[in-house]
C-alpha cells in the first residue's frame, strides 16, 4: 500500500445550534485504503461524511479529498467523488438501469468502460433491472446505490452506513465488493455501527460524541486492550451482569448478546474465581472462560475511559 | 446540454410514471374548461321574490304582472302582511321581496312619488346587487310607460342606443374561458414545477444529485423545460377545445397566445421554484403556493374587474402575473390584438420573469 494520503481533515468542527457534531476531528487517509468510521448513532459520522462530500460546510479546520479542498474546490472534487449517503437517496420510481443510466449520464460516465468496475454487484441485481428501485429489498438498493456512486469511476468512495437495516448474507456480500474494489487502488471511507464490520477495514476510528477516541488498524486496536477479559455464558445474562457487578475486582460487566463480557486488571482475577464466585450466588452451569477483546470491548473501554458513558447499546 | 438532456429524460419518465400525474395533468383541463364554463354564471335566473302588496290596487297588480310574466323571477309568496315577507327573507327562502305602500295608486294618480320599497337577501352581495338591478329596471320601464300614458307629448330627451363590442351577447363562456385556460396554464407552472423541486429535497434525493458535478442552471433548466413543455401542450389542448367544442371566437394570431404563455410559464416558474426553496416539503411549498395563487387569482380581474378595486389593489397587481396573462389572453381572443398591442405588457411580463428567476436560482443552493 502507498503511503500517499487521499483524505486529510485537520482540526473539524462543526455544530448545529448548541448541540456540537464534530468537535475538532483530525485525521489522515491513505489512498487505497478501507478506513472505516466505527461509532453509534449520533457520533457523528454522517455530519464528517458529508462535510467530506462537499454537501456541508465545516465551521472550523480544514479537509481535503485527493489534495482538493472540500469548500474551496468543491466544484473538481465532485467529478471524482462517489458518495452513497445513509439513506436510500435514488430514485425509487426509476427502473434499476434507468437509474445506472441516469448517473452515469449526468457524470459523463460510459457505462460500458467502467462496468468492469461494478460487473460483480451489477450481475446480482441485472435480473431486476427492470424492476422500479423502490420495489427492491434493502440488500439490492445498496447494491444499486454502490453501482451508481462508482460509475463514473470515482477516486475516493465515501459510504455513509451503507450496510444498516441490511440482511446478514447481503452485508457480507457488500463487504466482499469493497474489498474487492481495494484492488482499483479506490480510497474508501466508509461508516459503520457495526463492530464486526470493523475488523474488514485496514484502519478503523473510534468515534463518539464527535471525537476520534483511536485510530488504527483493529488489530492493533484490540491489542492495546490493557485488561483482561473473561466470557461468561449464561441462561441469565441479566441476574450474571447483577451479580458480576457486586464481584471485588472486576471493572465492567457488559451484556454481548447471549454473554456477558467482564473485565479486570490483568492477573486480578481468574476464571475460575469468577465460576465460583457465580455458583456460591446460585447460578450454575455457567462457563466461563477468558476471552481475546473485540473492537467492541475496545469501544466500550475507551467509552469509559474518557468518562463518557451513556446508556445506549453500542450493538444494535 | 446533454446533462439537461439526461435530467429532462428523467423527469418525463417519471411523471408519466406517476399514476397520479398524469390525470392532473390531462383529464384537469378538459374538467376545469366543463365545470367552469357551464356551471358558474353570472347571470341570476330564478329569483325567488316574495309579494307584499299592501295597497292592493289597479295600478299595484299592473306593476307586480311584470314579474309575474318574467322568466327571472319565481313568486314564492304574497301577503298583506310585510312581516311575513321579511320572516321568508330571514329564513332565506325567498331572496327578494317587493313591498307597495299603502296609497300608491292614489299618490300616481295625484302625480306625487308613490312608493315601493324594494328588500334583498345580501348575503352574497353581488347577488344581491344583480337581483335588485333586475327588478329596478323593471320598475323603471313601468314608470317610463306612466309617464308616457300620462304625458304623450313627452318624449326620453336622452335616448340611449348600447353595443356590447367583442362580445356582443355578453356570452359568459366567452369571457370566462380565456381566464381558466391561464388557470390551467399557472397550475402546471408553479405547483407541479414547483412542487417537484421540493420532492427531490423530502425523499433526500437531492442528495445524491447535489455530489454530482450538476451545475446550478443545469438542474434548473432540466427541471423546468419539462413542465413548461406539457404547460404549452395543456394550453394547446385547452384552446381546440375552446375553439371547437365552446365555439369561442379566437380572433387573434394563435402564436401570439403561445408567446405570451412561454414568456408568462417563465413567471410562475420562477414563482414555483423561488418557494421550493424556501420549502422543505411538499406540503409546505403547496400551502404557500396556494396562498399566492388565491391572491392572485382572485386580483386578476378573472371573476371581479380589476377596474373596480381600489387603487392600491391595482398597484400590487403590478406583481400580479395572472393578471396579466388574463388582460393579454383576452385581448387577443376577444378583440383580435396584434404584437403591438400586447408588447408593453409582453416586456413587463418578460423583465419579471428574468428577475423572479434569476432571484429562484440566486437562493438555490446545492450545499448546507
Amino acid at each position: 500500500m502507498t503511503k500517499e494520503v487521499s483524505i486529510h481533515c485537520e482540526n473539524l468542527t462543526k455544530s448545529y445550534g448548541s448541540a456540537t457534531a464534530l468537535a475538532g476531528l483530525s485525521f489522515k487517509v491513505s489512498k487505497g485504503e478501507i478506513f472505516g468510521f466505527i461509532g453509534p448513532d449520533g457520533a457523528g459520522k454522517t455530519s464528517l461524511f458529508r462535510i467530506l462530500a462537499t454537501l456541508l460546510l465545516p465551521d472550523n479546520g480544514t479537509a481535503s479529498v485527493e489534495g482538493l479542498d472540500v469548500v474551496k474546490n468543491y466544484k473538481k472534487l465532485r467529478q471524482i467523488l462517489g458518495y452513497m449517503p445513509g439513506r436510500f437517496s435514488l430514485y425509487q420510481d426509476l427502473t434499476v438501469a434507468e437509474n445506472l443510466q441516469f448517473f452515469a449520464g449526468i457524470f459523463r460516465a460510459d457505462i460500458k468502460e467502467n462496468y468492469y468496475l461494478i460487473r460483480d454487484i451489477y450481475e446480482q441485481i441485472a435480473p431486476f433491472a427492470s424492476r422500479r428501485a423502490g420495489k427492491l429489498s434493502g440488500g439490492m438498493k445498496q447494491k444499486l446505490a454502490l453501482c451508481c456512486a462508482l460509475i463514473h469511476k470515482p477516486v475516493v468512495l465515501i459510504l455513509d452506513e451503507p450496510t444498516t437495516g441490511v440482511d446478514a448474507v447481503s452485508r457480507q456480500e457488500f463487504w466482499e465488493m469493497l474489498i474487492r474494489l481495494k484492488q482499483e487502488h479506490i480510497t474508501i471511507l466508509v461508516a459503520t455501527p457495526y463492530m464486526d464490520e470493523a475488523v474488514l477495514c485496514d484502519r478503523v476510528a473510534l468515534i463518539q460524541h464527535g471525537e476520534i477516541m483511536a485510530i488504527d488498524t483493529p488489530d492493533n486496536i484490540t491489542r492495546a486492550y490493557p485488561d483482561q477479559l473473561f466470557k461468561i455464558k449464561s441462561s441469565n445474562t441479566l441476574t450474571a451482569i447483577r451479580l458480576m457487578n457486586e464481584f471485588e475486582g472486576i471493572l465492567s460487566a457488559e451484556m454481548f448478546g447471549d454473554t456477558v463480557h467482564v473485565s479486570a486488571e490483568k492477573g486480578r482475577i481468574n476464571a475460575n474465581a469468577i465460576k465460583e464466585y457465580l455458583s456460591e450466588k446460585g447460578m450454575m452451569a455457567s462457563a466461563v472462560s477468558e476471552a481475546d477483546p473485540g473492537i467492541e470491548d475496545c469501544f466500550i473501554h475507551l467509552m469509559k475511559r474518557s468518562g463518557i458513558v451513556r446508556k445506549e447499546k453500542v450493538n444494535p | 446540454m446533454r446533462t439537461i438532456f439526461y435530467i429532462m429524460q428523467k423527469e418525463f419518465i417519471q411523471v408519466f410514471r406517476n399514476r397520479m400525474m398524469l390525470p392532473i395533468i390531462f383529464l384537469m383541463p378538459v374538467i376545469q374548461l366543463l365545470i367552469l364554463s357551464f356551471a358558474v354564471t353570472y347571470e341570476i335566473k330564478q329569483i325567488r321574490l316574495y309579494i307584499t302588496d299592501i295597497d292592493n290596487s289597479v295600478a299595484s297588480r299592473s306593476l307586480l304582472q311584470h314579474f309575474r310574466s318574467s322568466p327571472f323571477y319565481q313568486i314564492e309568496g304574497e301577503s298583506k302582511n310585510a312581516a311575513e315577507g321579511m320572516e321568508n327573507i330571514r329564513k332565506g327562502t325567498v331572496h327578494q321581496m317587493i313591498c307597495i305602500l299603502p296609497g300608491f295608486e292614489k299618490n300616481l294618480a295625484k302625480g306625487v312619488p308613490a312608493k315601493v320599497q324594494i328588500i334583498n337577501d345580501a348575503i352574497n352581495g353581488s347577488a344581491a346587487a344583480l337581483m335588485n338591478a333586475y327588478t329596478v329596471s323593471i320598475i323603471g320601464n313601468y314608470n317610463q310607460g306612466i309617464i308616457a300614458e300620462a304625458v304623450p307629448e313627452a318624449q326620453p330627451v336622452v335616448k340611449i342606443n348600447w353595443l356590447y363590442w367583442f362580445n356582443p351577447e355578453l356570452d359568459y363562456k366567452t369571457y370566462m374561458i380565456p381566464g381558466i385556460l391561464v388557470l390551467l396554464v399557472t397550475i402546471i407552472g408553479m405547483f407541479l414545477a414547483g412542487m417537484n423541486v421540493v420532492r427531490e429535497k423530502e425523499i433526500g434525493t437531492i442528495e445524491q444529485i447535489n455530489v454530482t458535478p450538476i451545475k446550478k442552471y443545469q438542474f434548473i433548466a432540466g427541471k423546468l423545460i419539462p413542465f413548461w413543455i406539457i404547460a404549452l401542450f395543456d394550453l394547446a389542448a385547452g384552446l381546440l377545445m375552446a375553439r371547437f367544442f365552446f365555439s369561442i371566437p379566437i380572433l387573434g394570431n394563435i402564436f401570439l397566445i403561445f408567446l405570451v404563455a412561454s414568456v408568462y410559464l417563465i413567471v410562475v416558474m420562477g414563482i414555483g421554484l423561488f418557494i421550493s426553496t424556501v420549502t422543505n416539503t411538499q406540503q409546505q411549498s403547496m400551502f404557500l403556493a396556494w396562498f399566492f395563487l388565491v391572491v392572485f387569482i382572485l386580483m386578476s380581474g378573472l371573476f371581479t374587474p380589476v377596474e373596480s378595486m381600489p387603487q392600491w389593489a391595482r398597484n400590487i397587481n403590478v406583481i400580479n402575473p395572472i393578471a396579466y396573462f388574463i388582460r393579454m389572453i383576452r385581448m387577443i381572443m376577444l378583440k383580435g390584438s396584434g404584437f403591438q398591442d400586447i408588447v408593453k405588457h409582453l416586456i413587463y411580463l418578460a423583465l419579471y420573469g428574468i428577475t423572479i428567476l434569476s432571484l429562484a436560482v440566486w437562493r438555490y443552493r446545492k450545499t448546507t
